[in-house]
Order: structure tokens, then C-alpha cells, then sequence
């Protein structure tokens, strides 16, 4: 009887274990509408959402439109993917179909590590090392621009592309393989005609989890991007993401100030435009497993 | 003829694919050139050991080793237990029921939330609301609940390995089902456990911007004395000396020591996990 | 009185290993033209390895090793300066699980035309309607060239990679136990349909089912462990075999 209790009692703390994960999910999304909610007593949602200026310090009147930095998010995350999905998929087609096992033995812990450097050691990178050449190639001034910041995204995202876009191709059955191959296509057009449509929506799922990467990562275009508030012209012009506004401003914000809160905001927006993206690469990539078995 | 073509083009698109490839390999090249060759002049017993001085003109990085040191220590006492329960919560007591399904939808949804968000989170709940100021505590606990979706993972993909049958051969015994987790099961499953722990850990230790404004301090002249102090960190550490600083072109060797500092210590955390896992797979291997 | 018919392909002192392990052991085979040419013996004879040798699918294993030599129509297509593609468009195979691609019936068909450069849709129109007319699938599917291969029966299936197989006009078609994963009916319906191709096509079926092997070919070979025991007539190798241990599988004593 004591023990049935103790047994009872260990499964209900796992339980309880396993649900926090839940409640910290919840909780986040909670407390950041908490935070956030202040903020719109003093300026309207129609305001946060249409005013195409961030100026928090105006002199006269404080304006917090989200428009600047949803589209320098927008731009750099768009820039980064240009770049790391044809060379992240085509990475991943290399390793999974043309790769000897030696190769891939070596290949697979490079990907891993470069999963693994700091994303403030690849802005730091960004600003002594990309920075000046592309002041050097584009005549900017520091080199400190959209471009910059797309090109260290597009670094951080590749790693998550590479690993599960090769993860889906592997997961395409042997057999159309062999078909393809029997019906005298070499395998070039396997891996091009079959081989990446049957993986196309775990591949799509990956980018879309390396873009939620990017629109989330905050050292790198906070270190490289040049951090102007006006609103983003061009590629080679500074920008201020959602990310970097908040990196940067929190820190000499008073509390619980309008724009405290509106810090929270801008944290709510991104947390609800990454949540979307993840439930939509999650539904894909289950669409994938589902569509192979 | 239309064979020739055939080939020409598959030559063609795997070369392609080959540059690809070649392109990433380059990437990481170029990082770990640029800062072992410039961060290597600058690394010496001082500046591992010493405070930076002269308004971190000079001096070293201690404190930042140090802080590192303790905020993940802090992390890991949040994020060990509890990725360890929820990964046997899953593996062992779940019914493949909804809960379990939205248990693992919020796991993976949790990974994706950026580390940013994360930092709000930690300035809403432990700075302010559970009132532990900036503190190790606060970012410890920030940079834990960040980590657990690769804990829980790593858990339970070790937990997955051990055969049903040590835990059927337990429970035949008379064994209740805590008691088969407990001596039969994870026994096993430790060492890989371990192993994701710790690449989770080193992900933490790298991490930046949940530090910010939950802990992490510019500059300090002592050693923490208690896990409500502040603390430097060498990730903060690293974008104070590239973008803060009042002397950035003065202080640049520092922040490349620095750089190659954080990054050694982060391929180390890696090389222990990837040891304890090479291992591991031998052991198995001679299993059987 | 029957004429033997021209021989197309031959295998002469074939040996095959996976790394060190040898699978199959001298083997001597032909395949006359216009005919059925059975292949049984029990799992892991080495059969199906045999018949994956005929256009050089073997090759997908890394580990794969050949000696000897096959010809088709008296050329080596094992020799290394031999493209296997070629062979491949000339030797079709149909494998034992059903394994339509993830695209529309009609692209499914299509598909091997494409990638051999085809690029006239009219002629891939026609010749994807005249294969599935030839798979005895064209009635089925008239309707729904383009809905998805994978809403198709097993049977379906199976008959849609014989009709992706035929629209490149192989000249010899593998099967490899075609039928193992149908049921009777299916089953059925893809034996007629491999007895009416014959007449334009040399065919060689890999089965473990004896039944199947004596309806639907013209000649038999018997394999056990990596030998080629017994080769000849179906007609006479059922009713009398020279060796005893064809005789002991055939009447069921072991296998």
C-alpha cells in the first residue's frame, strides 16, 4: 500500500515535470502580454502597428511605430535566406547523395560546430572581418549595413538548414531511388527530379526553422547592422531590427516607463511572428514524415 | 550523345553541390583562422588569470572566465534536473495521448522562441517579479529554461537506447516501475545523458543576449561573492570590447583574446561531450 | 515442335561479393529472346542479387564486386567503361514493393522520358497513354492522370511501374518478385499481363512462388546457396528434374 503511494507520488512529480515545459511556454507568452499591455494605455495598438517611426526620446512627442524594425527584420531575414537556403539545401544534397561515408564523417561534426560558435563571436566577426570589405567592395562607410547583417544571419541559419533538410532527404525511401535509377536516369536527376521534390516539404520545413532562427538571432545583427532608427532604405544602409531595438534599449530604459512596456511589445510581436513560423515548419514537416510512411 | 550530355550535366550539378560543401567548410575556416591568429598573441597566463585594469585597457579577463564559470554552473542546476525528469517523464510514464503530443509541440516550440525573448522573460519573472535583481541567479535561471528543449532531447534520445527489455527483466522481478528507472535504466542512459547536457551547456555558456539585462555586468572589480551578485561574463564581455568600449581600436587584441578565450572554452565543452559519446558508442559496439 | 529463339543475354563464370562475403558461385545463365525466364530457390539463394546484376543495380552498394562477364546481344555490360545508364534504358526492372514515385500517375510515366531528353510533349503524351495502355492499367486511370501515384491500389501501383518501365521501351524487363506484396487478385492480373508482354519484350521474374514460376515462364533456373543448381525447359524441370535437390524444393520438401 506504502509503496503504491510512492510509486503514485514519483509519476505525479514527472508529470508535473513534463507539464512545466508547457507552463513556460505559456508563462513567457503570459508575462510578455503583461509587460506589453501598460504600454497601450498611453499610445494605441493602431498607432504601435502603423506609425512608421520609432522614436521613443522625441522631444516634443514619443512615437513607437514597430513598421522600421519589422522591416529591417523583415529585409536581413529575407537577405539571409537568399544566401543560406541554396547553399544550405545544396550542402545537404552534397552530404546525403554525393558525400563519401569518409567525407561525411568529417562534414557532419564541421556543420555541428559551427552550430555550436557563439553568435556574439560571428557578430564580432561581422564587424572586424566582413565589415571592411564590404566598406572596401560598396564604398560605405563602415561596412556596418543590412548586407553584413544578412550574411552573418545567413551563417547562423545554415546549420540548422543543412542538418534537417539532409535529415529529409535521408529519409526518402531507398525504392524511389532504385526506380529512378532503373528507369536509366543517372544520379544527378535522382537527386534533383526525385529525390529533393519527395523531400521538398521537410526542406521547406528546415528553412523555415532556419528563418525563425534568423528573425529570432539578436547579437549578430545587433553587432553588425549599424543600428540606425530611420526607417530601412537599402541593403547597404544601416538598419534596426526588432531584436536589436530591444538588445539595446532595454538596457537604458527605466521601468515600467511607456516605453518599458513597449519594449515588451516589440518582445510580443516577436515572439508571436517565430511561434507562427515554428507551428507552420512543425505542420509541414509532419505533412513529410506522414507522406513517406 | 544524349549519354554525354547526361554525364556533362551531372559532372556539372555535383560540382555545384561540391561547392557548396566547399563554401560552409570555408565559412568555419575563416572564423577559427581569424581569431586563433589574432587572438593567440594576446592569450598568456596574465590575461587568463588577471582583472582587466586602466579602464580594461589592460589587464586580462578573469572575472569574465569566472562569471561564465558560475552563471553556467547556475544554469545547469535548473536545466539538469528538470531536462532530465521531463525527457523520463516522456520516455517512461507518457501514454501517447494529447497531453504528450502538446508536451512535445511546446518543447519544440519552445526552442524556436529567441534568446532575446528569452532575456524579456528573465527581466519580467526573476529580476522583477521573484525580485532576484540582476543577479547569477536570475540569468542562470534565464539561460536554464533556455536550454531545456536540448536537454529534454538529449535526455530522451539516451533514454531511447536502453533495450525495453532491462526494464521488462526489472519489472518481472518484482521491481516497481520507479525502481526499474532508477538502477536499471538509468545507469545506462547516463553517460549519453551526460553528453547532451553538456553540448547544452555549451550553447548557454556562448549565449549573450539573455545575460543582458538579467545579470551580466559591464565591469566588475570582484569576484562574485553570491548568486545574487552581478557578473562578468566573457560573451557580454566580448560585445562591450567590439562595441561599447570608449577605445574600440585600442582594446581590439582584448576582444580577439577574448573571442578565441569563449570559443576554445566552447569547442572544449563540445570535445568532452563528443569524447564521452565516442565512447560510449564502443562500449556499445562491444555488446554486441 | 517449338524453335529456341535467340539468345539475348548472357552470363558466363559470375561471381559476386559484398565486401569479402561471396554471394553467388560461378554462375552460368541465358536469357532467350521473347521468353519468361524464372528465377527460384529459397530466401537468400541469391537470387534476387542475380537478377539486380542484369542492369547493374548492384552497383548502389559500395562494398559490391563482380567477376565474370554479362553481355546483352553478345556486348559486355559489365566491363567498367560501360555507362550503367545505358544499360538501364535498355534493361528495365520492376521491383518487389510497388514504388511509384511521390508524383501524378502521369508523371510517373513521364518521368523516364524526361530524364532520357525527351522534350516533345505530344510524343510523352502519346507514349504515356500507349503504356498505360499496355500496363492494362489505361481504364483505371483514364480519369486521373494527374492525382497523386500513391492514391492508387497496391495492385495499381505495382501495374503503374510496369507501364513507367515499358514508356522507355526497354528491350528486356526484370522483375523482382513483382508480386510478393499483392494480393491473389492483383496478383493475377500482373501474371497475364507479364505472359502478354513476352511477345515484344524478353522477360526475366525473380519469385519464391512455384506456381507462379510455372504458369507464367518459359524457362526456369533454380539457385541454392549461391549456385545456379539446375537450368532449363519450366516444362521439363517441373515435371522432371535432373537433380535431386531441385526435386526436393520443388515438391516442397524443403525450402
Amino acid at each position: 500500500m506504502q509503496r503504491r503511494h510512492k510509486e503514485k507520488l514519483i509519476e505525479l512529480i514527472f508529470l508535473f515535470n513534463g507539464v512545466l515545459v508547457v507552463l513556460v511556454l505559456a508563462g513567457i507568452f503570459l508575462l510578455l502580454l503583461k509587460n506589453a499591455l501598460p504600454a497601450f494605455k498611453e499610445v494605441s495598438v493602431v498607432h504601435f502597428l502603423t506609425k512608421p517611426i520609432w522614436n521613443p526620446d522625441a522631444y516634443d512627442q514619443a512615437t513607437y511605430g514597430l513598421l522600421p524594425m519589422l522591416v529591417s527584420t523583415l529585409m536581413v531575414t529575407l537577405g539571409s535566406l537568399v544566401v543560406a537556403i541554396p547553399l544550405g539545401v545544396g550542402t545537404a544534397a552534397y552530404l546525403s547523395d554525393v558525400a563519401s561515408p569518409r567525407v561525411r564523417e568529417i562534414a557532419k561534426p564541421v556543420v555541428e560546430i559551427l552550430a555550436g560558435i557563439p553568435s556574439v563571436v560571428v557578430g564580432f566577426l561581422g564587424i572586424v572581418l566582413l565589415g571592411p570589405v564590404i566598406s572596401k567592395l560598396t564604398g560605405s562607410y563602415n561596412g556596418l549595413n543590412a548586407l553584413n547583417g544578412s550574411i552573418l544571419l545567413a551563417v547562423m541559419a545554415l546549420p540548422t538548414i543543412i542538418s534537417l533538410s539532409e535529415d529529409a532527404l535521408a529519409s526518402v525511401p531507398r525504392a524511389y531511388e532504385e526506380a529512378s535509377l532503373a528507369l536509366g536516369a543517372n544520379r544527378w536527376e535522382t537527386v534533383l527530379r526525385v529525390k529533393i521534390p519527395a523531400a521538398a516539404s521537410g526542406i521547406l520545413a528546415a528553412c523555415m526553422l532556419g528563418m525563425g532562427r534568423a528573425i529570432g538571432e539578436t547579437m549578430t545583427v545587433l553587432m553588425a547592422t549599424g543600428n540606425a532608427a530611420e526607417f530601412p532604405r537599402s541593403f547597404l544602409g544601416p538598419v534596426k531590427t526588432m531584436t536589436s531595438t530591444i538588445a539595446i534599449e532595454l538596457g537604458e530604459v527605466a521601468y515600467y516607463t511607456t516605453h518599458f512596456h513597449m519594449l515588451f511589445a516589440v518582445g510580443l510581436m516577436l515572439f508571436i511572428i517565430t511561434f507562427i513560423i515554428n507551428l507552420c515548419a512543425d505542420m509541414i514537416f509532419h505533412r513529410h514524415t506522414r507522406g513517406l510512411a | 550523345m544524349k549519354i554525354k550530355v547526361k554525364r556533362i550535366k551531372e559532372i556539372l550539378g555535383f560540382g555545384v553541390l561540391h561547392v557548396c560543401m566547399l563554401c560552409v567548410l570555408m565559412i568555419l575556416a575563416v572564423i577559427v583562422y581569424d581569431i586563433v591568429s589574432k587572438g593567440s598573441g594576446v592569450i598568456s597566463w596574465d590575461f587568463l588569470t588577471k582583472p582587466p585594469v586602466d579602464g580594461m585597457t589592460k589587464g586580462g579577463i578573469f572575472p569574465a572566465i569566472l562569471g561564465t564559470f558560475f552563471v553556467t554552473l547556475m544554469t545547469a542546476v535548473l536545466a539538469v534536473p528538470l531536462g532530465m525528469g521531463c525527457a523520463i517523464y516522456l520516455n517512461e510514464y507518457a501514454r501517447d495521448d494529447g497531453l504528450t503530443r502538446f508536451i512535445r509541440l511546446s518543447i519544440r516550440n519552445l526552442s524556436g522562441v529567441p534568446s532575446i525573448v528569452f532575456g524579456l522573460f528573465g527581466v519580467a519573472l526573476f529580476v522583477d517579479a521573484c525580485h532576484f535583481g540582476t543577479s547569477i541567479l536570475s540569468a542562470g535561471a534565464t539561460l536554464g529554461l533556455m536550454t531545456l528543449p536540448l536537454t529534454i532531447t538529449a535526455s530522451e534520445e539516451a533514454l531511447k537506447t536502453v533495450p525495453r527489455s532491462y526494464r521488462e527483466g526489472a519489472l518481472a522481478l518484482g521491481a516497481t516501475k520507479w525502481q526499474a528507472i532508477r538502477y536499471n535504466v538509468l545507469p545506462l542512459a547516463i553517460p549519453g545523458i551526460l553528453t547532451g547536457m553538456i553540448l547544452g551547456l555549451s550553447r548557454a555558456a556562448g549565449e549573450t543576449a539573455p545575460i543582458l539585462f538579467t545579470g551580466a555586468a559591464f565591469f566588475l572589480p570582484d569576484v562574485p561573492n553570491s548568486i545574487l551578485s552581478q557578473f562578468m561574463a566573457l560573451p557580454y564581455h566580448l560585445y562591450i570590447m567590439s562595441t561599447q568600449h570608449h577605445n574600440i581600436a585600442l582594446v581590439r587584441p582584448i576582444a580577439y583574446g577574448t573571442a578565441l578565450v569563449l570559443i576554445v572554452l566552447v569547442f572544449l565543452m563540445n570535445l568532452v561531450a563528443v569524447i564521452i559519446r565516442y565512447r560510449l558508442r564502443k562500449k556499445g559496439n562491444a555488446h554486441g | 515442335m517449338r524453335m529456341d529463339k535467340k539468345i539475348r543475354m548472357k552470363a558466363r563464370k559470375v561471381e559476386f561479393f559484398y565486401g569479402t562475403t561471396q554471394i553467388l558461385h560461378g554462375i552460368d545463365l541465358d536469357i532467350f529472346e521473347n521468353n519468361v525466364t524464372a528465377i527460384i530457390g529459397p530466401s537468400g539463394c541469391g537470387k534476387s542479387t542475380f537478377i539486380r546484376l542484369l542492369n547493374r543495380m548492384h552497383e548502389l552498394v559500395p562494398s559490391a564486386r563482380l567477376k565474370g562477364e554479362i553481355t546483352l546481344d553478345g556486348k559486355s555490360i559489365t566491363s567498367a567503361d560501360v555507362d550503367p545508364v545505358e544499360i538501364r534504358r535498355k534493361v528495365g526492372m520492376v521491383f518487389q514493393k510497388p514504388n511509384p514515385f511521390p508524383k501524378s500517375i502521369f508523371e510517373n510515366v513521364a518521368y523516364g522520358l524526361e530524364v532520357n531528353g525527351v522534350k516533345d510533349r505530344h510524343f510523352i503524351e502519346d507514349r504515356v497513354v500507349s503504356s498505360l495502355k499496355k500496363a492494362a492499367l489505361w481504364q483505371e486511370v483514364e480519369k486521373r492522370l494527374h492525382d497523386s501515384a500513391l492514391s492508387l491500389s497496391g495492385g495499381q501501383q505495382q501495374r503503374l511501374c510496369i507501364a513507367r518501365c515499358l514508356a522507355i521501351e526497354p528491350e528486356v524487363i526484370l522483375f523482382d518478385e513483382p508480386c510478393a506484396s499483392l494480393d491473389p487478385i492483383s496478383t493475377h492480373k500482373v501474371e497475364e499481363l507479364i505472359l502478354e508482354l513476352k511477345k515484344d519484350y524478353t522477360i526475366v521474374i525473380v519469385t519464391h512462388n512455384m506456381q507462379q514460376a510455372a504458369r507464367v515462364s518459359d524457362h526456369t533456373g533454380f539457385f541454392y546457396m549461391g549456385k545456379l543448381v539446375e537450368f532449363g525447359r519450366t516444362e521439363d524441370m517441373f515435371t522432371r528434374p535432373r537433380e535431386k535437390r531441385t526435386e526436393d524444393y520443388i515438391t516442397g520438401r524443403f525450402g
